[in-house]
Parts: structure tokens; C-alpha cells; sequence
């Protein structure tokens, strides 16, 4: 089965390489943020900076969901339910080991709380069903990817009228972030990897803005190490010829308007937050999603009147500035020494797509060859 | 997480096209189809799943890509864990 080999046919790799390095000149120096977190994996994971020429850098952007989400929005979620006896937390794995006041989830449910972890959105409505006399909290996270899951789930929800779940909606855009990290004083980024999953979802129209506004090219690419390298000679010649367009590499997986009908389910059941929080970010205007009121009945921060929890991040860890882009995870004061994937500081430690875990796995497994 | 995971249709599983049983390497699982419902779907179509849910129809070419990406790459025991994970029914 040739083709399954193409995207890592040493030829074709090569050839692309060739073609980087014959537009790229001495002189120049670009800055690229891969804002996805798969991308930052595959780029780790194929050592694609080693085969790129010095003068193309890589700023790993703010794409996974876990890492950018403030700290104190987990214990809002788990202080819901230690409170309340009758109430079950259900999250994603990757949320179960973040860092809270009182600990992790996995913490709180060594100390008696109700902690499940799933798999999808329709589990937690599942275990609601299936606990008429529990209340059932979806801590819910994700970009546009997942977000169209859980509008599903609260949809299935109203339709069977079950009145024991609710949604406890962490969900963000990736596009006002890019543009809060264009924002930012002395940041300098010249181009985008576009997230590749998530725009199945919501297709390369919105990201119009970046090119527009910004004047900074974005190209959505797909994962293999040949996908990242086109998806990189695609900016640079955008850049070599002072183009500023929205291109999509990902063409096999991803279409120009997205998934429309997803768009519209997201649509009917969330609506922009005016402001929130991330993780050294700070307030950003309408990056994240709440229930729309006619699903308050099914909203957790409606419903539990949640006290918002503000917490001082450790004051040498520097996830912020490793968010925008400023610092490479090893240059954090914290990086390997107090902060591990092991026992993670900041989340960018925690989830194997952040950043931090990341360069971690990747120098020691370096070290142990 | 946000890698997704390919598998194929092998039954519809109510009328109202929300529901289908997807084969992932062997593994055969529920997922809810609703967001692909508007591009026609029938057994044997190829899918990307994130999180119980099918994102959007790809090529067998494509699926298969991705299945050896997500091995290439040492996450694929990950994804099947996810894909036996979901319980809804
Ligand atoms: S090493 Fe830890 S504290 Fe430092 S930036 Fe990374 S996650 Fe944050």
C-alpha cells in the first residue's frame, strides 16, 4: 500500500527541504507558531526542527485545551462537588491530573469525592440517566473540535428530558487567541501552522482575520512530518512574496467552509462569553463559550451558583510566557527541576500535547539513547 | 485528545441517522454520527471520531493514514483505550 507511505517517503521529504532552503535566504529569521498541540507532538516527535534550517523557528502556540485553562476553573468544578454529596464530577482524562488548590481531580477522588473519568460527552449524560438520584457535572474542555460534542449531548439532553446533568463549559476559539498573542507587546510570530482538527470544524474563514487584520499568513496542516514541512514551505513562500492568505495543506481532511452543520449546533446551544480568563493570557473578549439561557437548565454555573475561585500561580512558573511564545520551555525557572510531567506546576506540564510535557519527553528520551 | 481516530461505519443504528456502530481495528463501538448526517452516510464510509463523535467522512486513504500516524507516533494504544472507553449507550 504505497500511499500510506507517502507522507514520510524520504524523497518527497527531501525534496521539500530543498525547496525551503533554496527560497529561504541567510538573512531571514521566522518566527512560525504551530498553534496546535498535535503539531507541537509531531514536530518533537519527528525532529523537524533538526531538519529545518536554523533561521525557521518554532513557537509553540496556546492549542491545547488543558493547558490554557485558568487555574481555579477546575476547583470551581470540583468544590461543586465536594460540597455537594449527591453531586458526580465526569471529565476528560487529560483534565483528571490538573493542578487545583486542593489537588487534582484524581486527588479529590482519593479523598471520597465523585470523580469519573470518560471518554465522551455522552458518557456523562449516560451515567445521569443511569443516577436519576445524582447530579451529574460535565467539566467540559476543548476548542471547536469538542465543542460541538458536548452542544450534542446537551441537546440529547433536553430531547430526553433528563434534568440531572449539566454542563460546567470550558470551551474556547483558537482564532481570538491567535489574535490576543498578535496583541501582545514585543511579540513577534510571521506566520501560522493552523490547527488541523479543528478546523474541520470551522473551516479557514474565520482565520481570515489573522491574514487580513494581521497581515500574517496562516496555512491549516495535517500531522505527518510531510504535512508540517509543505505546510511550512507554504508560508514561507507566502512570506518571500509578502502574501498574507489563509491556505489549507490539510486539504485531504479539511474543507474551505468547514462543517457547517456543526457550526450550527455549536450555534444553537452556545454563545460567546464576553471575556475569559487564560492561563497566562489573561482576559480575553469573546474567546469562550457559554450555554445560551434557553439551556440554563442544563448550565452548572447557573445552576450551583459556583464562587469563582482566583488562585496565585507559582510566581517563577512561566507558562505565560511560554504561551506567547517569549520562552522555550526549558528556559522556565521551574522546567525539570520543581515541575515534571510527573508533578506538573503548570498545566502546560500536564497534558502530553502541552508544550512543556512535550520538550520534557523529548529530552529524556534524548538522554536515555 | 485532539488527535482523531479513524474507524469505519458497519451498521446504522437508528432511523433517525444519530447513531452507528463504527470497527476501529477490530474494536467495534457506538458513536453518534448527527454532525455527518448532512453529507449522507452509509456503512462502510470512513470517518475521523473525537470524543464519541464522528467529525466529518474521510477517504479510506486517509483513514489509513492516520491509523499509522497515531502508531507512529505512540498513540495509538491511547486512542483504542478511548475508543473502548466510551459506554454510552
Ligand atoms: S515548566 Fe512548568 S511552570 Fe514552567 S512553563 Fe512549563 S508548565 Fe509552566
Amino acid at each position: 500500500m504505497r500511499f500510506i507511505d507517502e507522507f514520510r517517503n524520504p524523497e518527497l521529504i527531501k525534496k521539500t527541504l530543498e525547496e525551503i532552503e533554496r527560497i529561504i535566504e541567510p538573512d531571514d529569521h521566522f518566527r512560525i507558531m504551530e498553534a496546535c498541540g498535535g503539531h507541537t507532538y509531531s514536530i518533537f516527535h519527528f525532529g523537524l526542527q533538526e531538519l529545518l534550517p536554523k533561521n525557521i523557528e518554532f513557537i509553540h502556540g496556546p492549542g491545547c485545551p488543558v493547558c490554557v485553562l485558568p487555574p481555579g476553573r477546575v476547583d470551581e468544578g470540583l468544590e461543586i462537588a465536594s460540597k455537594n454529596s449527591d453531586v458526580i464530577f465526569t471529565a476528560f482524562g487529560d483534565v483528571m491530573r490538573v493542578p487545583g488548590k486542593k489537588g487534582s481531580p484524581l486527588n479529590h477522588k482519593a479523598m471520597g469525592t465523585d470523580v469519573r473519568m470518560i471518554y465522551s460527552p455522552l458518557d456523562a449524560l449516560d451515567i445521569a440517566i443511569k443516577n436519576p438520584d445524582k447530579k451529574v457535572i460535565l467539566f467540559a474542555i476543548g476548542f471547536e473540535t469538542t465543542a460541538p460534542s458536548t452542544a450534542i449531548t446537551v441537546l440529547r439532553a433536553k430531547e430526553l428530558n433528563v434534568d440531572n446533568f449539566f454542563v460546567y463549559s470550558n470551551h474556547v476559539k483558537i482564532v481570538p487567541v491567535l489574535k490576543s498573542i498578535l496583541d501582545q507587546p514585543n511579540m513577534r510570530i510571521d506566520g501560522f501552522i493552523g490547527p488541523g482538527h479543528a478546523s474541520v470544524i470551522i473551516g479557514a474563514h474565520p482565520y481570515e482575520i489573522i491574514a487580513k487584520d494581521y497581515n500574517k499568513p496562516v496555512v491549516i496542516s495535517g500531522f505527518e512530518p510531510l504535512d508540517i514541512l509543505q505546510s511550512i514551505l507554504m508560508l514561507i513562500k507566502q512570506l518571500k512574496n509578502g502574501e498574507a492568505k489563509v491556505e489549507i495543506q490539510y486539504k485531504r481532511v479539511v474543507m474551505e467552509e468547514g462543517n457547517v452543520s456543526a457550526l450550527e449546533i455549536i450555534d444553537q446551544v452556545f454563545e460567546d462569553r464576553p471575556a475569559f480568563e487564560w492561563r497566562g493570557l489573561g482576559a480575553i473578549q469573546n474567546s469562550a463559550l457559554k450555554l445560551r439561557p434557553e439551556f440554563a437548565k442544563w448550565d452548572a454555573e447557573v445552576q450551583f451558583n459556583v464562587q469563582k475561585i482566583t488562585i496565585e500561580e507559582n510566581k517563577d512558573a512561566q507558562c505565560g510566557d511560554v504561551l506567547k511564545g517569549m520562552l522555550k520551555p526549558n528556559q522556565c525557572k521551574l522546567f525539570g527541576k520543581v515541575c515534571t510531567p510527573d508533578n506538573p506546576v503548570g498545566a502546560l506540564m500536564v497534558s502530553s500535547e502541552g508544550a512543556c510535557a512535550t520538550y520534557y519527553n523529548h529530552l529524556y528520551s534524548t538522554m536515555n539513547y | 485528545m485532539c488527535l482523531a481516530i479513524p474507524g469505519k461505519i458497519v451498521e446504522l443504528l437508528d432511523d433517525r441517522n444519530q447513531y452507528a456502530m463504527i470497527d476501529v481495528s477490530g474494536v467495534r463501538r457506538k458513536v453518534n454520527i448527527s454532525l455527518i448526517q448532512h453529507e449522507g452516510v452509509k456503512v462502510n464510509d470512513w470517518v475521523l471520531i473525537h470524543v464519541g463523535f464522528a467529525m466529518n467522512k474521510i477517504s479510506e486513504k486517509q483513514a489509513l493514514e492516520q491509523l499509522q500516524l497515531l502508531q507512529e507516533i505512540g498513540e495509538d494504544k491511547e486512542a483504542m483505550t478511548e475508543i473502548k472507553g466510551y459506554q454510552f449507550d
